[in-house]
């Protein structure tokens, strides 16, 4: 119970950063010719900032099925990291059972409070700690999409850039403390710059070009500055490889 | 949109998303050592981020005076390593200023 307690505590800071995000994307969602209970049930069962701004791109765009599987697999792939490091952190509680349950609130926030605690948590703390951001997104949503058309538009123009705010504070911080990163942001961006300026670059759809800068960003890093090695024997990967 | 197409976009939006999240967590017991595949896994999020968020932030609002001033101010925030909230909230607030501005003079 205390450990439930301890997560809806550590979950309130995050709920109040996701409302004025949610709130963003409910109001570009109905903007962009959604109904309201479409912007939320995108946000009930996604749970992912970046996710679902490009896909909400790629619906009123009318992109592929490919196109938004890809998308979605890239821009939240980073999540597949986060839920292998969080498999190490949670204690037996978390069962498999839960564990299919507390893989769909696995967000960057989520992740970051959770692998700060001293301690193995607990189902209970994941629950906790997931409950109150979860309702501030689906209830941000809600109140974008209903009073977004409200607001003057300057005020709706400026809530445009919140989404790119919260990347920053994202990314900055580690790029500061590690230039490894901050070069990988960079062939990323100037990527992405390319796709946006140059003719016939820029027809490619956006949810391909996240594809293409995060890949072969990532893939640039990953073989000129890879991470320190480690002396652990086992890994998932591996084993898979091996079966096969 | 047709709600058809909606909820097939719905459906494999959610289930990508999802099962992403949800296989490491449910297979992996074991910590992951293959140095390149952490690598590459390491840098994703802030390779997606950077580009999601170049060159569009620029045309995030109405104007390019206000975006860029939003820019700099969430850039600026981001750097002393302020919050989430504080971030975008800032970055929100000093380009609906910059547009008031631009429309009164």
């Amino acid at each position: 119970m205390r450990e439930i307690k301890q997560g809806l505590k550590d979950g309130i800071p995050i709920a109040l950063g996701y409302l004025s995000v949610s709130f963003t994307f409910g109001l570009m969602a109905v903007s962009a010719g959604m109904t309201w209970w479409q912007a939320v049930l995108i946000s009930m069962v996604n749970l992912t900032s970046a996710g679902q701004f490009a896909g909400l791109e790629i619906m009123v765009t009318g992109g592929t099925l490919i196109e938004m599987a890809l998308s979605q697999l890239v821009i939240n792939l980073r999540y597949a990291l986060m839920s292998l490091s969080l498999s190490q952190k949670v204690d037996k509680t978390l069962n498999t059972f839960y564990r299919f349950i507390v893989g769909a609130g696995v967000t960057d926030e989520i992740f970051a409070v959770a692998m700060s605690r001293e301690k193995k948590v607990s189902r209970y703390y994941m629950f906790g700690l997931i409950a109150i951001p979860y309702l501030g997104w689906a209830g941000g949503t809600l109140a974008g999409a209903m009073l977004g058309n409200i607001l003057p538009e300057i005020v709706r123009s400026s809530l445009g850039i919140a989404i790119y705010g919260m990347f920053l504070a994202i990314i900055i911080p580690k790029a500061k403390e590690d230039t490894s990163v901050l070069k990988v942001i960079i062939i990323a961006v100037i990527l992405s710059c390319c796709f946006r300026w140059i003719p016939v670059l820029k027809q490619v759809s956006s949810g391909f070009v996240i594809i293409i800068c995060a890949v072969t960003a990532s893939l640039i890093g990953a073989i000129f500055y890879p991470l320190p090695e480690e002396d652990k024997e086992n890994s998932c990967v591996e084993d898979r490889e091996e079966r096969r | 949109m047709e709600w058809q197409t909606f909820f097939l976009y719905l459906f494999v939006m959610a289930g990508v998303t999802y099962l992403i999240r949800a296989i490491p967590l449910v297979l992996c017991k074991q910590e992951l050592t293959n140095r390149f595949v952490r690598s590459f896994l390491a840098y994703v999020p802030y390779a997606v981020l950077g580009a999601m968020t170049f060159p569009a932030i620029f045309y995030s609002t109405d104007g390019l005076a206000s975006a860029l001033a939003g820019t700099v101010v969430a850039l600026v925030l981001a750097f002393f390593e302020k919050g989430l909230l504080t971030v975008a909230v800032g970055a929100c607030v000093v380009s609906f200023l910059v547009q008031v501005i631009s429309v009164l003079v």
